[in-house]
């Protein structure tokens, strides 16, 4: 198959980001890391093509992906592809906006970057096969890319097993029994201790590897945490009430409750009326401040995080709590108490 | 530790220590209760959080209350 393959302007050896302003432009070569890639790729597929641009000029200007793709076109390409990206916000994005113009265009198309670029989410049923988190992963990433590739090019879906790290679309299809009759097979599968046999597998989610007891809760400084959207009244750092994209971190010194004048919930998932009504049934402040007072508790973190945890996504999530983690660690913060909504 | 209503999610998701709540909009409240018997509700609640903080676990668990049904 006729490959084009989508880099930015660094990894097109254009330069840095004071070449991120660089305009789209096609090569009938491979460059960069399209090279080691045609290697793995062997001689069933060609990159005939390279096509680039500056990571501000993509961000800038969407049309950038389409007028590439035309050009590819031009040169016979059969298969579009991009990246790695690893985690760059806009190179992401990039790479997004050019496997998106490809499909429209009618070609199949694939990117790799990591799950949790922001790219991810600007792609919809094009495939993402992950790469790791920087350049430094290069080689294992291409390796996983080229492998990709080769499938998409057969015409096969990529699953997760091959390291799609976004959701395979579903299609309808006609199968070869009944519902009736495979709901029975399912049916005998599970009562054959075949835990696992379903035809719509929900989505998993890590082990979480539980930690050690704390000796003693009057020693230890102790967080309070939450997911609950709970701000300062007015929403100072305006955090979304869905699909948080951030967490936020506020002072609670000087505070012995969390008075209704003072702190608000902005979470868009459930009615605040409660919460705004006594913020302290979403943190439990006055409750902390009084353990602390009588010693039940070393002492109280001197500031709350909280986030608002509707909608948002398993990797954002998952980068919260990593920050999170280490911020209390950071501050020995031995013990965190997370109230969810 | 978590405090949450939804429980089975909280399971499904694997946090190690769970102490379950009473309401999706109020995790440390309940607004069916006095002021008083509320305060005394959230107390327990987080009594029942340090209790957990100091118990060792080795997959999801459930800490409930004595007075709950």
């Amino acid at each position: 198959m006729r490959i084009a393959h989508y880099v930015n302007q660094f990894f097109a050896g254009v330069g840095g980001e004071e070449e991120a302003g660089t305009r789209p432009e096609l090569r009938r070569e491979t460059v960069g890391p399209g090279k080691r890639l045609q290697a793995l790729l062997g001689e069933e597929h060609e990159i005939v093509a390279t096509i680039f641009c500056g990571d501000d000029h993509a961000a800038g200007h969407p049309e950038f992906a389409a007028d590439l793709v035309a050009r590819a076109q031009d040169e016979g390409v059969e298969l579009v592809i991009a990246g790695p990206a690893f985690t760059s916000g806009r190179y992401g994005l990039a790479c997004a906006r050019v496997v998106t113009a490809a499909a429209e265009a009618g070609l199949p198309a694939l990117a790799a970057m990591h799950g949790d670029n922001p790219g991810v989410g600007e792609i919809e049923g094009i495939p993402v096969v992950a790469s790791g988190e920087t350049a430094r992963t290069m080689r294992d990433s291409l390796d996983r890319f080229a492998e990709a590739v080769k499938k998409v090019a057969g015409g096969e879906e990529l699953t997760p097993e091959d390291g799609r790290v976004n959701p395979v679309p579903r299609r309808n299809r006609v199968a070869d029994h009944s519902a009736a009759q495979r709901a029975v097979a399912l049916l005998l599968a599970r009562l054959g201790g075949d835990e696992e046999a379903t035809e719509i597998p929900l989505p998993r989610f890590d082990q979480v590897e539980p930690a050690a007891p704390v000796d003693d809760p009057e020693q230890i400084v102790v967080a309070l945490l939450t997911e609950g959207g709970f701000v300062p009244v007015g929403n100072p750092d305006r955090l979304e009430s869905s699909r948080a994209s951030k967490w936020v971190r506020y002072s609670l010194e000087g505070h012995d409750s969390a008075a209704a004048e003072e702190f608000e919930s902005v979470h868009g998932g459930f009615s605040t009326q409660w919460a705004n009504e006594d913020p302290n049934r979403i943190l439990p402040l006055d409750v902390a401040r009084e353990l602390e007072s009588e010693g039940a508790i070393g002492g109280l973190h001197n500031e709350y995080f909280t986030t608002t945890g509707n909608g948002t996504t398993v990797a954002d999530a998952r980068r919260f709590g990593v920050e999170w983690g280490a911020d209390l660690h950071q501050a020995s913060v031995q013990a965190a108490i997370l109230t969810a909504t | 530790m978590l405090l949450c209503n939804l429980v089975s999610i909280a399971k499904r998701v694997g946090a190690p220590r769970i102490v379950p709540t009473r309401g999706i909009p109020y995790p440390t409240g309940d607004p069916d209760l006095g002021p008083d018997q509320e305060h005394a509700w959230r107390r327990e609640l987080l009594e029942r959080a340090l209790h957990a903080l100091s118990t060792p676990v080795t997959e999801p668990t459930v800490f409930e209350g004595e007075r709950e049904g």
